[in-house]
């Protein structure tokens, strides 16, 4: 990912309309979240909003400040990537005929992914990894012609104190 | 067991609300009911735009939060514009808006409008309130949110079904409102002193300082301590539109109005100074024309109660997020008998732009048009001096600003960040209900007045009586103005005519007493006759000259410093002039 990629977590009240707030104040700058990542926290009363914007650093700062004053966002954060650790899960379909499999299955074992089905003429396969890594996969699959592919969007925690 | 009309009514008593301007209609019926038996003054509108700017009038002229009420559909989005204008101005205010019942929401209802979506960038905060027992808690933190921090507008969004005693969903058994639950929000209040110590330090060592003194310090009551602070230190102070009153126009530092059409001084302090003091002001655009040549030797000390604008526009060199008045009575405090660097050269130089530069305009030839200047100047004079004035937006405002002379605070109320056309009438029916013993001129131009002139309607059945300065110049004079400077003088539908409407005889259809002013000798006995009048509202038209322009300008895309000066001031400038 190019530096322009920000990752930005928000801890905020699980309530109705709050991802519109939060998405309007991308939405009015022209920026465009490049992925997305919502669900609870361990207290029901908060969600935890986690996303990836194509900026630069100076607009991007602006727009923290503005999701900071939103009544319902309790806390933001910019991960910083090199004291974070980042996930990004994606499921993927290549078209494959039967005796054509084994150098997928070779590069879901380099990749540590897994098997999740097989059909007639195809695979599915999940990956959990850095957002670098599953771009990695996804691409070193292509040549096998994928027919279906989804991500989640990253999600990501601070690294713990050694 | 209560009702969520009954409710609601209860719950706004109980935050002190004396009055609301509103509407009623289909969704907010329910609500109307109470209303007869509440001690809460209702004023009945004629548009809900109004309802918003009156009580955003009411809040400036007070301090207290405005309310206004009106029902769902094409009434909340006549609201927008006053819940924006109040959103860009920080002005204390609660909405009430109907919504269709709860269950009919996203079936295209009979005025049904997506309210909390649409005003979602145009409020500070707002709730769609779904359960009718969350009402008095709601209300609450609606208030408390509007008032605390950065202030700002707050939308409460009831559906019918909750409000409605016919439907059960309205019954609850009434609990009162305990302390917010707003995780999300705590306001910083209380600077921090470090900073406050290394800006204490700055100013003193400065040697062109100048306190840019903002709207903030109204919000946060602290002309006191803006005064204090400016005499301790023997710092000039620039008043934005904004801030026009929090320091006494005749008080010695007061160098008067920055920005656009600021006066010479003003702008040209802040161009040439070594430090800008920004106290709960934002670097509006209007204020710092070209960013890249704006104040381009000045270190900034940057105080705001919003962090968001601290580094906004300007990079600050010491950021202090705090309430505005509470950081001055600290830097107060920590300055104390600090040596001060000599700025004696710095203000004598500061009065000599004002010897050379003082606003001027020139004064009409017998026979000649009357000038909107000199209408304005005898306004000020032949009025009371705690007069409260309001404005809409364009050439009448920026004379306003410019030649009254605010000596209190709270008594200059305009659209300052969203620039509303139509926004005096009304703002002045608000401020006039809050301060009912205070003289309160509307100054409006003709464009202006044409928006909002039927609230003088509401001013005169709900005896509010308000006076209408209006400079009828038969044009949208400001943008005639740059048309005239900057399109070649091609006038492209500006021209409004001064006869049609006939305003006098519109103001006396509307229970006012109307006056028409055509020469310069009848402004004095006509304000004279207006300032008499107070069992109802006045309007005085006043037949100005329409060539008129407003000076000085600092034109679109250009920096402060090429500040256009009255053309019979220019040989003046600094190399013959720009």
């Amino acid at each position: 990912m190019s530096d322009r990629f920000h990752t930005v977590v928000c801890k905020v009240e699980n309530k109705a309309g709050v991802l519109a707030r939060v998405a309007g104040l991308f939405a009015r700058r022209g920026f465009n979240i490049e992925s997305l990542a919502v669900a609870p926290t361990d207290d029901d009363a908060f969600s935890r909003i986690t996303f990836v914007v194509d900026v630069e650093s100076a607009p991007l700062e602006q727009v923290v400040k503005q999701l900071d004053k939103l009544i319902n966002v309790v806390d933001i954060r910019q991960l910083d990537p090199t004291t974070a650790i980042q996930r990004e899960f994606m499921m993927i379909t290549v078209d494959v005929a039967p005796d054509d499999r084994q150098p997928v299955f070779d590069l879901a074992e380099e990749y540590v992914a897994e098997v999740l089905d097989t059909g007639a003429n195809d695979m599915m396969i999940s990956l959990s990894d850095t957002p670098a890594r599953v771009d990695e996969f996804e691409e070193r699959l292509r040549p096998f012609g994928i027919s279906q592919i989804q991500r989640t969007g990253t999600v990501g925690m601070a690294k713990l104190q050694p | 067991m209560t009702n969520g009309g009954d409710a609601l009514i209860r719950s706004l008593e109980l935050e002190g609300v004396e009055i609301m301007f509103g509407l009623p209609g289909g969704a907010i019926l329910p609500v109307y009911d109470p209303i007869i038996t509440s001690s809460i003054r209702h004023v009945l509108v004629r548009h809900e735009q109004g309802a918003g700017h009156m009580a955003q009038g009411y809040a400036h002229a007070t301090g207290k939060p405005g309310v206004a009420i009106v029902t769902s559909g094409p009434a909340a989005t006549n609201m927008v514009t006053p819940l924006l204008d109040a959103y860009m101005d920080s002005v204390p205010m609660v909405c009430i808006t109907g919504q269709v019942a709860y269950s009919a929401i996203g079936t295209d209802a009979f005025q049904e409008a997506d309210t909390t979506g649409i005003t979602m960038s145009a409020t500070k905060h707002n709730f769609l309130v779904s359960d009718a027992a969350d009402i008095p808690q709601t209300i609450h933190e609606a208030f408390h949110i509007a008032t605390t921090g950065r202030p700002g507008p707050v939308l409460v969004d009831l559906p019918k079904n909750i409000v409605n005693p016919a439907d059960p969903s309205s019954h609850f058994e009434w609990v009162e409102p305990t302390a917010p639950d707003l995780p999300g929000y705590n306001p910083t209040v209380e600077p921090d002193l470090d900073l406050i110590r290394e800006a204490a330090a700055m100013i003193s060592a400065a040697k062109r300082p100048v306190l840019y003194a903002g709207g903030g310090i109204l919000k946060a009551r602290g002309a006191d301590a803006l005064r204090e602070l400016a005499e301790l230190v023997g710092i000039p102070v620039v008043t934005t539109l904004m801030a026009r009153g929090a320091l006494p126009d005749s008080h010695e530092l007061n160098l008067g109005m920055p920005g656009m059409h600021g006066n010479y001084t003003a702008v040209m302090s802040m161009q040439e100074a070594d430090l800008l003091v920004a106290l709960g002001s934002r670097f509006d655009d209007r204020v710092t024309g070209k960013l890249d040549g704006f104040a381009p030797d000045a270190k900034i000390i940057h105080v705001d109660i919003d962090p968001a604008e601290l580094g906004k526009v300007r990079r600050a060199d010491i950021g202090i997020q705090a309430d505005v008045r509470l950081a001055m009575e600290a830097l107060i405090s920590a300055i104390g008998s600090t040596n001060q660097a000599d700025r004696s050269a710095w203000r004598s130089h500061l009065s000599g732009y004002q010897e050379k530069f003082p606003l001027v305009y020139e004064d009409s030839a017998p026979g000649d048009a009357l000038k909107p200047q000199f209408v304005l100047e005898r306004l000020r004079d032949g009025s009371p001096e705690d007069t409260i004035v309001t404005s809409g937006v364009g050439q009448h405002q920026m004379w306003a600003s410019q030649h009254w002379n605010f000596e209190h605070p709270y008594t200059w109320i305009n659209s300052g960040g969203l620039g509303t056309m139509g926004f005096s009438i009304p703002a002045a029916i608000g401020a006039k209900a809050g301060m009912p013993d205070r003289t309160v001129w509307a100054v409006d131009g003709d464009g202006c007045f044409q928006m909002t002139a039927q609230e003088l309607v509401t001013a005169s059945m709900e005896r509010i009586p308000i006076k209408v300065a209006l400079l009828n110049n038969g044009y949208l004079g400001m943008v005639k103005q740059w048309q005239e400077m900057f399109y070649d003088e091609r006038y492209s539908e500006v021209y409004l005519s001064p006869d049609l409407p006939d305003y006098k005889m519109w103001a006396e259809a509307m229970g006012c007493h109307a006056i028409r002013v055509e020469s310069p000798e009848e402004v004095d006995a006509a304000i004279a006759e207006a300032n008499e009048v107070n069992d109802r509202p006045v309007v005085v038209e006043f037949r100005t000259d329409p060539r008129e322009k407003v000076f000085p300008m600092v034109a679109a895309g250009a920096t402060n410093s090429e500040l256009m000066v009255d053309p019979s001031q220019t040989d003046k400038l600094p190399g013959g002039g720009h």
